[in-house]
């Protein structure tokens, strides 16, 4: 598309607009994290007072603040539900996307059917099961949940990737002299490293966002993670609402999510559109 | 080092199809083999189960004594070459070349002189830290080689490994893996579709089709001494001038006239007698006015030239012959292969000659050619077999 036709100017104003629509919230939200309480009323975009008091409140007494224990539970629950998420699902997306064997479109079908399922319908079942299990409150009565959602997404995006692997690779690894699971660890997995991480990512952000399960399954702070912990914030006095924490930690959370989409960008651009044209 | 034997070797896919049938081949040590064939003769389903990444459905197979059928890959100790090189993409040439020898636990300090060797016999050497992606085909080609050579496996497969170099390199790269071959002299298979580098490479060469092995001889038996129509029509380029005949005693009713049979070929005919399929190389003509000594051996006849090739070094004449179409499966075949049968007017009979460069043979003119008749060979035209190819 060249500059200056009519085109490019109509698709400008489309992508600015769907921006702003998207951007906005978020930097509203950032703009109440930094507004003392006192003035978080008034309705303007911009704070008339900087502060950064929210945050400070809300990593205030070391492990017993409101914030920090939830945010080391989201961090080792996430990663850990990611690390087995792409462990499993890679061996999983290569079975399938390598070998005929009966029950794969099975297996397929099935997966991408737990995907579609509402969470909201596990939560009930889940709950009584975790509490008859003792997995209630726990970092794996989440990460099991998280799990049964994560590997259907890994699964799918690594297949593709897997697919895009040409096939005389592995031969030719087998006949250098290597097992099956040699050729898989030094010739695929470094070959589907940008697949994985896309994966790996998407992953991350999904245990990261997870709301109902984490307000559903958890009791306390021996496990609950940050979303759900927003949901227990309390304001100074009982008459003030604690929007300016709710609005500090949300910032927050959403930075290491921002960070990593950064690092890893053209990776996740790459891993999305891989498979769309012949490399 | 080793050699390998094919004992009564099939392959049968799960949905039945049979891709190779019974195949028996003896490739002694040190040899270099070509299995040749048109696409889907299963030559390359043959390496493949020597490599061990096809599973051997019926038969033995051998190599170095050992029966090998269970064997891994891995296990197997033979190194192979891809027709699309198969290079570790994420590896610089000389971790490519290096990956065998650490897979086979090869002390880390006597990896580097032996990638260095390897590099240095095939002129890579100041390629080794670049990745695949930045070389051009004929140095992928090279890479791919070297991470054959440098293990000194038991046997080296190759599976067309020049076929995707354009065709001057191609020519390059033939006479390379022949000197190879021979620096090495480690057994080799190599398979190609392409008549031209079976003839020109290998010791002896296995002609297939359609699963079944037709005839394993050297290039020179081959050409001369064909078993039958299909190898005669696959071997040479151009291809064998294939025409109807018929045998009358000590003469022989071509297209061209009555030509009086040696003795020798009457012989080797036994009592055969009718109609049978005459077989002439394009060699086999000449321009009448060219022939000096031997002219008796043949026979001169006039023909209207159609087309006039001049590649320089000689002519290719083409001419019609008026004689009815020849009825053979074998023939089908080898014209459905090439595609010569969806070119019109394939159907009609049309003879090459190839003819000296000094003949001054004129396109659309009436030309007086010679046919040398004693390399003429007759074949069945039922089951295709080459008549007295029994007994040689």
């Amino acid at each position: 598309m060249k500059r200056g036709t009519r085109e490019y100017t109509l698709w400008s104003i489309g992508l600015f607009v769907i921006l702003a629509a998207s951007l906005i919230p978020v930097i509203w939200i950032a703009s109440l994290s930094l507004k003392a309480p006192a003035t978080i009323g008034e309705g303007g975009f911009f704070p008339t007072e900087w502060t950064f008091d929210n945050y400070e409140s809300l990593f205030k007494g070391g492990l017993d603040s409101p914030l920090l224990r939830p945010l080391i539970n989201s961090i080792v629950i996430a990663l850990i539900a990611t690390t087995i998420a792409i462990v499993l699902a890679s061996f999983t997306a290569y079975a399938i996307a390598r070998l005929e064997f009966p029950g794969k479109l099975l297996i397929l079908g099935g997966a991408l059917a737990i995907a579609m399922f509402p969470p909201i319908s596990t939560v009930g079942p889940l709950f009584d099961m975790w509490r008859n299990l003792g997995l209630y409150d726990t970092y794996a009565g989440l990460i099991i949940p998280y799990l049964t959602f994560a590997l259907p997404l890994a699964i799918y995006t690594l297949v593709a990737f897997f697919r895009e692997i040409p096939f005389d690779l592995e031969e030719a690894a087998q006949v250098d002299g290597a097992t099956p699971l040699q050729a898989f660890r030094k010739v695929i997995v470094p070959l589907a490293a940008p697949g994985m991480f896309t994966a790996a990512i998407l992953v991350f952000i999904f245990c990261w966002n997870d709301f109902v399960f984490a307000i559903s399954l958890t009791s306390s702070d021996a496990s609950r993670t940050v979303p759900a912990a927003l949901a227990f914030f309390t304001g100074e006095s009982q008459f003030t609402a604690p929007t300016g924490n709710i609005a500090a930690a949300a910032t927050l959370v959403t930075i290491p999510i921002i960070i990593f989409v950064l690092i890893f960008q053209r990776r996740i651009v790459a891993g999305l559109t891989a498979g769309a044209v012949k490399g | 080092m080793a050699d390998i034997v094919l004992d009564g070797v099939s392959k049968r896919f799960d949905d039945g199809y049979e891709a190779v049938k019974d195949m028996d081949l003896e490739i002694k040590d040190g040899e270099f083999v070509i299995l040749v064939g048109p696409s889907g003769c299963g030559k390359s389903t043959a390496l493949r189960m020597i490599a061990g990444l096809e599973d051997i459905t019926e038969g033995e197979l051998r190599i170095g004594g050992d029966v090998v059928n269970q064997y891994a890959p891995k296990d197997r100790d033979v190194a192979m070459v891809f027709q699309n090189y198969a290079l570790y993409p994420h590896m610089t040439v000389r971790e490519n070349m290096a990956f065998p020898l650490k897979l086979g636990e090869v002390p880390k300090e006597e990896i580097n002189p032996k990638v260095e060797d390897a590099a240095k016999i095939l002129d890579l050497e100041q390629h080794l830290d670049r990745k695949p992606a930045n070389l051009s085909g004929g140095q992928r080609q090279r890479v791919a080689m070297g991470r054959a050579i440098v293990r000194d496996p038991k046997a080296f497969l190759m599976d067309e490994p020049l076929s995707n170099l354009d065709a001057k390199l191609r020519v390059q790269m033939r006479t390379e893996v022949a000197r190879l071959q021979k620096d090495l002299s480690t057994t080799t298979v190599y398979v190609t579709h392409d008549q031209t580098e079976a003839m020109t490479l290998g010791d002896r060469v296995a002609v297939m089709r359609s699963g079944v092995l037709q005839q394993v001889d050297t290039p020179a038996e081959l050409y001369q001494r064909p078993r039958n129509l299909f190898v005669a029509g696959f071997i040479g380029s151009p291809a064998m001038n294939f025409m109807p005949a018929k045998l009358e005693g000590a003469t022989v009713k071509l297209p061209f006239g009555d030509v009086r049979l040696t003795d020798e070929q009457r012989r080797a005919l036994g009592d055969r007698d009718g109609d049978v399929i005459a077989g002439a190389r394009p060699e086999a003509f000449e321009d009448a006015a060219l022939v000096g000594e031997g002219r008796e051996r043949g026979q001169t006849f006039k023909a209207k030239v159609d087309l006039v090739e001049s590649m320089g070094s000689e002519l290719y004449v083409y001419f019609p012959i008026e004689s009815e179409r020849l009825e053979s499966k074998d023939l089908d075949e080898l014209a459905a292969d090439s595609g010569a049968a969806d070119v019109p007017g394939s159907d009609v009979n049309q003879v090459v000659a190839r003819l000296d460069p000094a003949s001054k043979v004129q396109r659309g003119e009436e030309a007086e050619i010679w046919l040398d008749t004693t390399t003429v060979l007759f074949f069945d035209p039922q089951s295709g077999e080459r008549l007295g190819a029994e007994q040689r």
